[in-house]
């Protein structure tokens, strides 16, 4: 123990707990404060209600929240399943080849969401793929968005494990495509499950990209939430909020619990 | 095992070439789609930044956009904003991560994991808890006893987005040094302590020099998500905080003035780029190198 007397260690906890209070736990308490909030003009909301989660769960916030959903299912799948690939691929790859790879995988996190926004709008707002107005534009935002994450994912658990399963395998006379299902994928199975479940929290997260892009018909809750605030229902936008932070943490937990059995099995 | 080691020579030098070139065909997929979906839209970006309105290729774009007040006050700004909100986040995160490391108290593990939490957030949701804490409504104001247009006011211009900025990021440099504190061995600090040090001292000479790379490179991501944070500054909504991400927004979706839009974009990712070259480097170089040698030294003697 580095601090050894009392009066010390109590300084420095009562320090963590201002500043951790104040910058970081406040804030979260107040969104979910703010969706249940009645009235609100003193210190905390005057009475309680439950009308803004239930306002948040129906009508177009409810479509919001479903077109969230289904664009974060697609986006994390795609990116999952081009990230894992692409991280298979690149192992045998010749090494020059790999570096080049692994870095243009990874270079969509250094450009802006707004950026890439903005690059879908100029190439594809013209035929051969005019996908502008559609809500494929959208999925691909979020693909580019996500994919990245999903690779680092898988490839980092790749850097980490151990051949010599796959290699046994393949000696026993396994041919390739029957190590990859059997023994590689498998092995997988926990980093594809966080690759999955990064990807789409990001997803569910996104509005850079989304605001420069969305059609009508298929506006996500984050968007949403921004029309809400701005038309100043603050309330309505912290229930949105927090559904759209109920329904990542369900994606999330059912993504944990396959895991879970793929790992029992 | 014999049997694996066998096989493995018996594969003739000209398969294995074969082999590896069919390895790059199956690259091809993934690489269609990056190439396709981000790495096409981009160069378009940059060429559409040397394209006038009325189609003729020049410079003027590039001159117009570049000299203009606004882009030059964007610019700076974002550089401030990033600078000064990743010099929080170091601040305060690694005070964090010292007390939740070295003075662990009870239900510590509670705190790291709503840390975690936030890391899976979007960004705007600190914005939007921040209209109801510090907005002209908002708690602090109330308690304070203002009625409509309180005391506090500063959350509609820049230090209401530093500090939202700082909120979110905190998390990004607290878990790297907080897993880089997690390898210093405690019979080192107790060997410090018991020399004669005083806490402070054995924090600055034994702990810290243990975080620094974690430290520098969480430091470097931070000011690179800083620098294109937008979901922050789109919520706040302040009118006199625009950065870099905003301008691209308010030139491509508001005014549809595409050219001018895809030239602050290319100086941006330039900006991004550079600093996430930074960041792989300082990883590389710092991180793997040292701890690499940190292992090697805590083990000298393996029997």
């Amino acid at each position: 123990m580095l601090f050894r007397t009392r009066r010390s260690r109590f300084l420095l906890w009562l320090a963590f707990g201002v500043l951790f209070g104040v910058v970081i736990a406040a804030p979260l308490a107040m969104v979910g404060l703010a969706a249940v909030a009645g009235t609100w003009n003193g210190v905390l909301p005057a009475e309680y209600t439950a009308r803004h989660l239930a306002d948040a769960a129906s009508g177009d916030a409810l479509a919001s929240a479903l077109v969230s959903v289904q664009t974060g299912l697609v986006a994390s799948l795609a990116a999952v399943l081009v990230g894992t690939w692409a991280a298979l691929a690149v192992r045998s790859a010749p090494r020059p080849v790999r570096r080049v790879v692994d870095t243009l995988l990874h270079l969509p996190v250094a450009v802006p969401s707004v950026v890439v926004g903005l690059s879908l709008l100029v190439a594809f707002s013209q035929p051969p793929l005019a996908l502008n107005g559609t809500r494929w534009i959208v999925l691909v935002a979020h693909l580019v968005i996500v994919l990245p994450f999903g690779y680092g994912v898988v490839s980092g658990a790749l850097d980490r494990a151990d051949p010599a399963l796959a290699e046994v395998a393949a000696s026993l006379g396994a041919p390739p495509a029957l190590v990859l299902w059997r023994v590689r994928l498998p092995l997988l199975a926990p980093a594809l499950s966080a690759s999955a479940s990064l990807s789409l929290a990001l997803s569910m997260g996104e509005v850079g990209a989304t605001v420069m892009l969305y059609p009508p018909d298929w506006r996500t809750l984050p968007v949403s939430v921004f029309a809400q605030a701005d038309r100043g229902e603050v309330f309505l936008a912290a229930a949105s909020t927090v559904v759209l932070l109920g329904l990542t943490l369900v994606g999330l937990l059912t993504l944990g619990l396959a895991k879970g059995r793929a790992a029992e099995r | 095992m014999t049997a694996v080691a066998a096989s493995v020579p018996a594969v003739t030098r000209p398969t294995r070439v074969r082999r590896r070139w069919a390895s790059v065909l199956w690259l091809l997929p993934p690489l269609v789609v990056v190439l396709g979906f981000f790495c096409y839209p981009l160069a378009l970006v940059l060429r559409q930044s040397f394209v006038t309105r009325s189609g003729e290729v020049s410079l003027a774009v590039w001159q117009q956009v570049v000299t203009s007040p606004e882009f030059t006050a964007a610019l700076g700004r974002t550089v401030l904003l990033s600078l000064g909100a990743t010099a929080g986040c170091v601040l305060l995160g690694t005070f964090l991560a010292l007390v939740l490391a070295f003075a662990p108290f009870p239900g510590a593990r509670v705190v790291s994991r709503i840390v975690d939490a936030v890391l899976a957030f979007p960004s705007f949701l600190i914005a939007l808890a921040f209209t109801f804490l510090y907005g002209s409504a908002g708690v602090l104001n109330a308690a304070l006893g203002g009625q409509g247009g309180g005391p506090v006011d500063f959350l509609y211009g820049p230090w209401g987005v530093l500090l939202a900025e700082v909120t979110f990021y905190t998390p990004f440099v607290m878990r790297p040094v907080l897993a880089a504190f997690a390898q210093v061995p405690s019979a080192q600090l107790d060997v410090a302590a018991s020399l004669g040090a005083r806490p402070a001292l054995v924090l600055w000479r034994v702990a810290l020099p243990e975080a620094w790379p974690a430290l520098a490179s969480g430091a470097c991501l931070t000011l690179l998500l800083t620098m294109n944070e937008f979901g922050i500054v789109l919520f706040v909504g302040a009118k006199d905080v625009i950065t870099l991400p905003m301008l691209v927004h308010t030139k491509g979706i508001v005014t549809f003035d595409y050219p001018a839009a895809c030239v602050v974009a290319v100086v941006n990712v330039l900006l991004s780029v550079a600093l996430y070259a930074a960041h792989r480097w300082v990883f590389r170089v710092l991180g793997a190198g040292r701890s690499g040698e940190g292992r090697r030294g805590a083990v000298p003697n393996p029997a």
